[in-house]
Formats: C-alpha cells, structure tokens, sequence
C-alpha cells in the first residue's frame, strides 16, 4: 500500500467519501427509533474506528522500532498518533453533537465510555508532551515507543466500555452476533469506514513526507553551515 | 429545517471544518519547506578555496 502514489490516494479518498455522503444523506432509510440524528453515527462511529486503527498502527511501528532500532519506524509511529489525536477530537466533537439532539447534554461525566475516551484521547495527548519535552536521539524515539505501545492496552478498555456500562444510554452498534443493523444501513456504514481509513492513510501519507522532508532540508542546512 | 437536521449538518460540517484545517496547515507547511528547498538550492556551491584544509592532488 506504501507504493500506491499520493494523487491515486487522494482521489480515492475524494470519491470515496463523496459518495459516502451521498449514500448517508440521499439513500441510507431515516432511523425509526433515532430518527434523523442517527445520520451522525455514520461517520462518528467510522472515525472511532478510525482513531482506534491509527493508535494500533502506531505501536505496531512503535513496536518495530524498540525491535529493530529503526528511526523511521518512530517518525512512522508518531505521525500515526497525531493522526489518531486528529480523528479523536472528531470523534469527541461529533459525540458530544448527538448527546445534545439525543440525550439534551453535550457531555455527561456519569457515562464511563465517555470518559474512558476521553482518557484515552487525554493519554494520547500527553505523548505530544513527553516526546517534546525530550531532545531529539535515541532516548526520546526508546520512550515514546513505550509510551505508544502502553496506550493501546485502553483501546479495547473504550471500546468494551460501551458493553460493560451500567446504563446502556450508548447505541451499541456492534454486538457478538455481528453489526446492528441491515441493508443500506450496513452498507452505508461500510462506504463511511473505508472512506474514512483511506481519507487518514491518505493524510498519514501527506504527514510523513512532510515530515521527511523536514528531517532531511535539516540535515542539509548543517551540513552546508 | 428541524433542530436535528440542523445539529447533523453541523456535525458533518465540523468534521469537514476540521480536515479542511488540517490540510491547509499540512499546505503552508509543505510551502514553507520548498521555500527553505529553494534558499538552500541558490546558495553556491562550496569550492576548494573554501576549505583551507584541503589541498590540491593529482589525479590521474
């Protein structure tokens, strides 16, 4: 997937995600229970799994780089989590917009898969904090690798939230015997999620060669000094 | 428009909001470097005369 070109990527992404918001606001049936708010969780619940699939991608490179000392397996592994932080502050955003049509409050701190989000959101955050306020080398790529690979034990603790809390005010959507729901509701959704995994593999792709692009002008810009 | 209506299209809105941002930071930046490309690229290139300490060999 590293030899698809960025043009190819972007374009995919551009015509996946437009025709997802054709199938979510023209084709997907209007929710009998929710009625038109349920329209959010299209992508809400994509750019969780979104969120969820950079942290994982993250401290799997994480993990390449305390195996094999590579530095750009860190610069990979970084970039997924900002990626993963981009995609959480979507999520915490279009969340707290259907708890205010849904349940009338932008927020409830009584909800524990809320918060555990939040801490998780809060722990990926603090990655920013640690590798800055390290200096560049070795000691900073070795701790932030452990630090990335330490945050994806919360992911299955968020996402069994939804199961485990005492009210179940939080739609499930997924449950043992599959997704919850049928026709063009699934595939709707499944648009949504591909379009939403290509959109950030896309910017992940953006990312990182500006980011080897940095690494490398700095390199030349010493040598020529 | 109906109060959901409205509230979904923000959501969506927001979310494009967002990606749009992203982007155009991802832009200024990715600029910003070709500037830096193109002050390195003018800069002459460093002859003999430049190092002191390099001395002229035969070659050949």
């Amino acid at each position: 997937m590293a030899r698809i070109p960025l043009p190819a990527l972007a374009a995919a992404s551009l015509a996946l995600v437009t025709t997802a918001l054709a199938l979510v606001f023209f084709v997907a049936p209007t929710d009998a229970d929710q009625g038109f708010s349920q329209r959010i969780f299209y992508f809400h619940v994509s750019i969780a799994f979104t969120a969820y699939a950079c942290f994982i991608g993250g401290a799997w490179k994480a993990l390449v780089h305390l195996w094999k000392r590579d530095p750009r397996a860190d610069l990979e592994s970084y970039v997924a989590v900002h990626q993963g932080v981009i995609f959480g502050v979507l999520v915490l955003l279009t969340g707290s917009i259907w708890a205010k049509i849904s349940w009338g409050h932008w927020w409830l701190w009584s909800e524990n898969q809320l918060v555990l989000f939040l801490v998780l959101f809060l722990f990926y955050c603090a990655y920013f904090m640690l590798r800055y306020s390290l200096d560049d080398g070795p000691q900073r790529a070795n701790l932030s690798a452990v630090y990335a690979l330490f945050g994806v034990i919360l992911i299955p603790v968020s996402f069994l939230a939804i199961r485990l809390a005492a009210r179940f005010i939080h739609p499930v959507v997924f449950t043992r015997h599959g997704p919850n729901f049928h026709g063009w509701i699934l595939v709707t959704y499944c648009v949504s999620q591909v379009a939403l995994l290509v959109l950030a593999y896309t910017l992940y792709r953006v990312e990182l060669a500006g980011k080897r692009l940095d690494i490398r002008l700095r390199e030349l810009r010493r040598a020529y000094a | 428009m109906t109060t959901a209506e409205k509230y979904v299209t923000a959501a969506y809105c927001v979310v494009f909001g967002l990606v749009l941002l992203y982007v155009v930071i991802i832009a200024l930046k990715l600029r910003r470097l070709e500037r830096e490309v193109d002050a390195l690229a003018a800069r002459p290139e460093p002859t003999p005369e430049d190092d002191p300490e390099r001395e002229p060999v035969q070659v050949g």
